[in-house]
């Protein structure tokens, strides 16, 4: 199971936001898209999942196309896609938050099962769950939403901006459990990041894009240790 | 005291009726974010297909049951056929936002003309299935009936299945998420769009529920539920709009001030009395009585 993207181009509104951009996603591997406010990583993501409709090009998960399909039947099909920032519900309780990926969900005893995990995972939901999501730190609300996307049992993971306005150490908390059930759960993921240096010491495979191109592919180790990309891209 | 205890019933059960017709729109604002003027037409069409079952068969309550499931259906087909097009022509611009209210209104015309060509606009009744006969206080007659009675326990328990239907059930939890973000509803698996035709049906018969309990002290012709859908309208904006206990509170609160107000001071203040209401509360709490809590930051 991979995800292949091919020419992918996309408009928003007049603009052309990502123009001709290609790259796969291997089974089990973490790849980070980095790059500037702008450069058209969230419209990809959008696209990715059904939100949003291409230009033209294609998109292929384990061999079919995902373009023009419903973003509901994609995440049933096993593609979640945790929005950026606020990705929870402020008005319902966490624990209906949790419960929405496990609705339609036939398998109610792996549904609990996968509760429970996430709990473990992130702790501090357990202790928040009737209170409403719109109570939490940002940092909750990220776990929140990330932990409503395992509860599916995806395979195929989008992250947009895990990062966003959440302090450094828990930043660096959100990351590394990231890490730690990617690998667990042997999930493919696609993490869109401007905190490029975050996202590549997780990822396998590092993509850069720059105003809707991607100008780079390489290993994120590759990517991390070049002097030159990162002066020229990452900024550090 | 008669008078006061009198007045305090007949507002119970007039505002009954407003909350009934508050819920309805309330119920597709919040699947939609569409005000249905065509709920008028819808409610009266049903109450019209309950006259009719009565005229065939001579049960009200055969008519009530009949009334309420074509409302469903009516509010379904509605959403599927007609609104669900519309959205998903028109996708961007100012006309996002009017396109659809005035295409309820203009179905609003289109079904009150479709009564008329079936069942003329001559004012029919719908007789009440129990006495309308008003109960006796200390040896005064008060204007408060047993049907009255029946109309405040009928909407009372519609309440409470629709209270346990959004807060105790998986579909509930579907109607909720869709309302508050229908793209993290999306994103979670969950089929909005089908979601929201629910909205509409439940929207619908609750529409055909206030039909059949509003018609019987009226006369039933085309327009005859347009004076409601103002009442529930606003009654349904006090109460904040998105809230369904709101509505049901926007209903009681509007049937209390206009039988106050006409009891005590004129009859005349029937109508300036809505809107006075409406005003005040919306000059004191903008955005309504039981507007959601806002979350913390974003």
């Amino acid at each position: 199971m991979s995800l292949t993207v091919e020419g992918l181009t996309i408009d928003h509104g007049a603009i052309r936001a990502i123009n001709n951009v290609s790259f796969k996603v291997g089974q089990g591997q973490l790849t980070a898209i980095i790059g500037a406010n702008g450069a058209g990583k969230t419209t990809l993501l959008r696209t990715l999942s059904g939100l949003k409709e291409a230009a033209s090009g294609s998109a292929t998960w384990n061999g079919s196309s995902i373009l023009g399909v419903r973003a509901e039947d994609l995440a049933r099909s096993g593609i979640m896609h945790v929005s950026d920032g606020k990705s929870v519900i402020a008005e319902l309780s966490v624990k209906d938050n949790l419960a929405l990926t496990g609705l339609w969900r036939k398998d109610k005893k792996d549904v609990a099962a996968a509760t429970k995990e996430v709990v473990e995972l992130f702790p501090i939901l357990g202790q928040r769950m009737n209170q409403s999501a719109g109570s939490l730190s940002g940092g909750e609300r990220q776990m929140l939403a990330i932990g409503r996307a395992l509860i599916a049992r995806p395979r195929l993971l989008l992250l947009d901006e895990p990062s966003l306005g959440l302090a450094p150490l828990i930043v660096e908390q959100i990351f590394q459990t990231i890490k730690s059930f990617v690998k667990s759960m042997d999930l493919t993921v696609v993490l869109v990041e401007q905190n490029a240096m975050g996202a590549l010491k997780i990822a396998d495979q590092g993509i850069v894009l720059n105003l809707g191109s991607v100008v780079l592919t390489d290993s994120a180790e590759n990517l991390l240790n070049d002097p030159a990309v990162r002066s020229a891209y990452l900024g550090f | 005291m008669t008078q006061f205890i009198t007045a305090v019933l007949t507002s119970l059960s007039s505002g009954a009726i407003y909350a009934l017709m508050a819920i309805a729109i309330v119920l597709v604002w919040r699947s939609t974010r569409v005000i249905n003027f065509a709920q008028a037409g819808q409610a009266v069409l049903t109450t019209y297909i309950g006259y009719t079952v009565i005229q065939r068969t001579g049960s009200f309550w055969l008519a009530l049951v009949v009334a309420v499931i074509s409302g469903a259906v009516i509010g379904a087909v509605i959403d599927r056929f007609f609104m669900r097009p519309i959205f998903k022509r028109v996708k961007s611009g100012p006309i996002v936002m009017i396109a659809p209210v005035v295409a309820t209104l203009g179905l609003l015309g289109i079904i009150q003309a479709i009564i008329g060509f079936v069942w003329g606009i001559t004012n029919q009744s719908i007789e009440a299935p129990v006495s309308t006969g008003g109960y006796k206080i200390m040896g005064t007659v008060i204007a408060f009936s047993s049907y009255n009675l029946l109309v405040l326990v009928f909407v009372a328990v519609a309440m409470l299945l629709l209270t346990l239907l959004f807060q105790r059930t998986n579909v509930g939890l579907a109607l909720r998420a869709s309302a508050y973000s229908p793209e993290i509803a999306k994103l979670s698996g969950i089929k909005v769009d089908s979601v929201r035709t629910l909205g509409w049906a439940l929207a619908g018969a609750f529409g055909g529920l206030a039909g059949m309990l509003y018609i019987p002290g009226y006369f039933l012709y085309p327009n005859a539920m347009d004076l409601l859908l103002v009442l529930g309208f606003i009654a349904a904006v006090i109460g904040g709009l998105e809230s369904l206990f709101g509505a049901f509170a926007g209903g009681m609160v509007l049937g209390f001030a206009i039988i106050f107000s006409t009891t005590y001071i004129s009859p005349k203040l029937f109508f300036p009395t809505a809107f006075i209401v409406l005003i005040i509360v919306l000059l004191v709490k903008p955005a309504g009585l039981f507007a959601p809590k806002k979350s913390r930051g974003a």
